[in-house]
């Protein structure tokens, strides 16, 4: 007769969860291969939305496993419904052949997707970015959203804040003080000396507040008429992924958001992002409206100004000196002033460019730079954000 | 819906294990212990062992199967069963009675079949699981080691993973020695035997090259590496051998997966259908058991490919067609032929044997190769073709899906290179995955590595050393 034993359920998290530390030494590896191949997550048009609960998938490289396996030439065998026929097709190249062990039935990408957060995947790519060069101007105090800071002691408070050590010190001193004068208390009287009110020391507890930089960032963009779908598409991206790192780095920074073409407007956060206009160019009027933000506003002896603009360069020609002269006018106050043109390859030989006129500026603050297409995106962004100018100009220089 | 309590499946196991023992399966003590999904699921990705060492590979494993499971793309396996004395099997405590009945008879089923196959043989089940638990200790040990960490493990756990099917995969023939290895080239280089040495010219002998490492080609590649780099620590080694024994353990049953779901399958039937189960539970267990056994179209179904097989072995033997009759002989006993298979078989073999045109075309087979991004029959089973379609699939199955590549020389180029030829039988290898394979063995080993295959039917020679991936292909 064969034997045979019951264990019965037991709802034993423990042995239930044993995956968890391995699970989160997978994750781990994830966030590394996600910010590994961050430049081309971010070229993917998904993650341009705005909600930061939303799952976005990503591709990422470099968390398979990998065996000698076969590749895709070997013939395999089916079971088909009874009317299979030489020459007829039997799928689509991801056929799975018969018997294949583990590793011999993945499909041959050299990726596979993972979900996650958009939240979470702003915070990978933003780990080692800053905003450059904030000054010390005048300090304004921020208290800090849940931290509390001890300083000193008070006589009243509620029990969790109760310091025992002190507390039962100051017992030791009153009975000292009670006991006889020539001596130590006496211990040994078998009588209870009890802790009274006055003996009770709390600690006390203020809301930490700190210094705080003053910053503002703004934003501004081209939305007149030869901004095609493709333009603002990439320009939104930009701005996008420099709203998501201001707004995940610096809870405090405001932002200002300004749209033009040839008019110059200050709208909402919803509107820059969403809403298409048309018109001509006029790059100046939007700089205009800068300034003008910046002094009634933001001034530069309190705010650290940072400025970003993206056109597709395609300005009223008249308008380009008064633009200059604005530039000029926002670097002095500003402590970087950058500006991106957009232009897709192909089209961009023939339509005008501000780079030219831009290079008759000669500020430190300004930073000018050229999106082809979506790969340029990021490391635009890194290049706008690096903290060390000097570094990243003699890494280019080395490329 | 719960409608069975351990009582009732207390009742039913005694049932089926006298059902069992009177058809005469021969079977360890069996364990079963009842978990919910997530136990389930965390069983499924460490292999069913209650102790394995930690590993991210098993944490993805886990993602991936709670992902589809979640959404629900796959199901949960009725049961999970492992390879030890005792056995041990889990069932789902969500499963209806009738699920666990036809659970706990299939679970008989492998555990003869773990208990009687030769390949299991070397698998040393009354240790199993003591085995898995030292393993863990020791790689949970070398994590917590300061001087050691988890990194440098991982990384060390990572390549030998690759690399651990690279090994000998028939553990029936017994490993030669290297001083074994020694006698026979010295034997090989002696002059033969010969009657009539007047009239002979006296051969010309030459030396054999006792200097080589390997004197034969070594497949086992981990092991290779563990006793011939000398630079590697003795933790280093450790992890080699512990992945090199758990991927060992696992071949014998990536060597019988038909045989083993095709017999798993056969008692469950034969046993469930000998209970008198009342009309509703038997009518439940049908819907079930045609689930279980139901053809996959475009791929095989071990447990449907291996449940036609013993029974149509079963026919064969007890009512052969006059046309079987002639050629294999008369009537025999089916049952204890059965058994012998189970024992002395393993999936290669077994389909060779007992894999015939007939059965093939009731089951409609057909061979496929890839032509333009699109996969196309090229072969169905008829008279001509169908022992060419047979054999393909026998050269894929068990341990056949893997590339056989074995070591012939550890000190090439006079440069401590290893090479490596892979046994090119018209299949190539995946040259992406190979390339990250090989930069594994490359960190392995390392010097640089060197690989002999065969790409667009010419041969090539990819090679994996400081400089990284060079691939050179014949034009």
């Amino acid at each position: 007769m064969l034997h045979s034993q019951f264990r019965a359920f037991s709802g034993d998290s423990l042995r239930s969860d044993r995956s968890a530390s391995d699970r989160a030494r997978h994750r781990h590896k994830v966030r590394q291969a996600i910010r590994e191949n961050i430049g081309d997550i971010v070229a993917e048009e998904a993650i341009i939305g705005r909600s930061g609960d939303r799952m976005v998938k990503v591709p990422i490289r470099g968390i398979r496993e990998y065996r000698f396996v076969y590749g895709k030439n070997q013939s395999g065998v089916g079971t088909g419904e009874g009317d299979t026929e030489v020459g007829q097709s039997v799928g689509e190249g991801e056929q799975s052949g018969a018997g294949k062990g583990q590793g011999g039935n993945e499909p041959g990408q050299d990726y596979y997707e993972t979900e996650i957060s958009l939240e979470e995947l702003i915070d990978i790519m933003f780990e080692d970015l800053q905003l450059p060069d904030l000054e010390r101007k005048k300090f304004r105090q921020v208290p800090s959203e849940h931290a509390l800071q001890r300083k000193g002691f008070r006589r009243a408070g509620i029990r969790v804040h109760l310091d025992k050590k002190r507390t039962a010190l100051q017992r030791i001193r009153r009975h000292v003080a009670q006991s006889s004068p020539h001596g130590a208390p006496e211990t040994d009287t078998g009588q209870r000396f009890p802790f009274r009110k006055e003996d009770m020391i709390y600690r006390r507890l203020m809301p930490d507040t700190r210094p705080q930089s003053n910053a503002v960032v703004i934003c501004m963009m081209d939305t007149s008429g030869s901004m095609d779908t493709t333009k603002k598409y990439l320009a939104r991206s930009f701005f996008f992924l420099l709203y998501q790192f201001v707004r995940s780095r610096y809870a405090e920074v405001e932002i200002v958001f300004i749209a033009h073409h040839a008019a110059a407007s200050e709208v909402t956060e919803d509107e820059f992002f969403h809403k298409g206009e048309s018109g001509g160019t006029v790059i100046s009027s939007a700089y205009q409206k800068c300034l003008e933000v910046i002094n009634e506003r933001y001034h530069p002896s309190l705010w650290n100004i940072y400025a970003f603009h993206c056109s597709d360069g395609d300005n009223f020609p008249g308008d380009n000196d008064k633009t200059v002269q604005a530039a000029e006018a926002i670097c002095e106050v500003a402590n970087l002033f950058g500006y991106g043109e957009i232009k897709p390859p192909g089209r961009g030989i023939f339509e005008s460019s501000m780079l030219e006129t831009f290079g008759r500026i000669n500020a430190d603050g300004f930073h000018a730079l050229t999106i082809h297409g979506k790969d340029d995106i990021w490391p635009g962004l890194k290049a706008f954000l690096q903290k060390d100018r000097a570094a990243l100009a003699a890494e280019a220089e080395h490329a | 819906m719960r409608s069975w309590d351990v009582d009732d499946l207390l009742a039913w196991d005694e049932r089926i294990r006298e059902k069992a023992s009177e058809f005469g399966l021969d079977c360890f003590p069996q364990v079963f212990e009842i978990c919910d999904e997530d136990q389930m699921l965390g069983y499924m990705a460490y292999h069913g062992m209650p102790a394995h060492y930690p590993h991210w590979s098993y944490g993805k494993s886990f993602e991936k199967l709670k992902t589809t499971y979640d959404h629900g793309v796959s199901g949960l396996p009725y049961e999970m069963v492992i390879n030890s004395d005792d056995s041990v099997a889990y069932l789902m405590r969500n499963n209806s009675l009738c699920l666990q009945i036809l659970t706990i008879a299939h679970v008989y089923g492998h555990n003869d079949f773990f208990k009687n196959n030769f390949t299991f043989r070397h698998t040393h089940p009354e240790l199993t699981v003591a085995n898995f638990k030292s393993r863990a200790d020791r790689v949970r040990r070398y994590v917590e080691d300061p001087s050691i960490g988890i990194d440098k493990v991982e990384a060390l756990l990572d390549a030998a993973h690759a690399l651990s099917f690279n090994c000998r995969r028939n553990l029936g023939v017994r490993k030669i020695g290297e001083a074994e290895q020694r006698a026979r080239a010295i034997d090989a280089a002696r002059p033969r035997h010969d009657p009539y040495p007047d009239i002979h010219r006296a051969p010309e002998l030459p030396a054999p090259d006792l200097r080589r490492v390997p004197l034969e080609p070594e497949e086992d590649i981990l092991l290779f590496i563990r006793d011939h780099n000398p630079y590697l620590a003795s933790w280093e080694q450790d992890l080699l051998t512990i992945v090199h024994e758990e991927a060992q353990y696992f071949i014998p049953q990536i060597e019988t997966k038909i045989m083993n779901e095709g017999w798993a399958s056969f008692w469950h039937h034969r046993i469930v259908n000998s209970l008198d189960l009342p009309e509703d539970l038997h009518m439940e267990f049908m819907v079930h058991h045609s689930q279980v056994v139901r053809p996959h179209p475009g791929s095989i179904n071990p447990y449907y490919l291996g449940f036609k097989l013993w029974h149509d072995i079963l026919r064969r033997c007890e009512s052969p067609t006059p046309e079987e009759r002639e050629r294999y002989g008369g009537p025999c006993d089916g049952m204890a032929t059965l058994f012998r298979i189970r024992e002395a078989d393993r999936d290669a073999s077994f389909l060779r044997q007992f894999l015939h045109g007939r059965l093939m075309r009731e089951m409609d087979m057909y061979e496929f190769a890839p032509e333009d991004d699109e996969y196309v029959v090229q072969r169905v089973a008829d008279e001509h073709n169908w022992q060419h379609i047979r054999d393909t699939l026998v050269g894929s199955v068990g341990m056949a899906a893997f590339p056989v590549i074995r070591i012939d020389d550890a000190d090439y180029d006079g440069a401590r290179k290893l090479h490596l030829t892979h046994a090119y039988d018209g299949r190539e290898l995946e040259l992406g995955q190979a390339e990250k394979t090989l930069g594994y063995l490359h960190q392995l080993w390392g010097r640089g590595v060197v690989l002999d295959t065969t790409v667009h039917d010419k041969a090539a020679t990819l090679t994996f050393d400081d400089g990284g991936f060079k691939p050179k292909l014949a034009a």
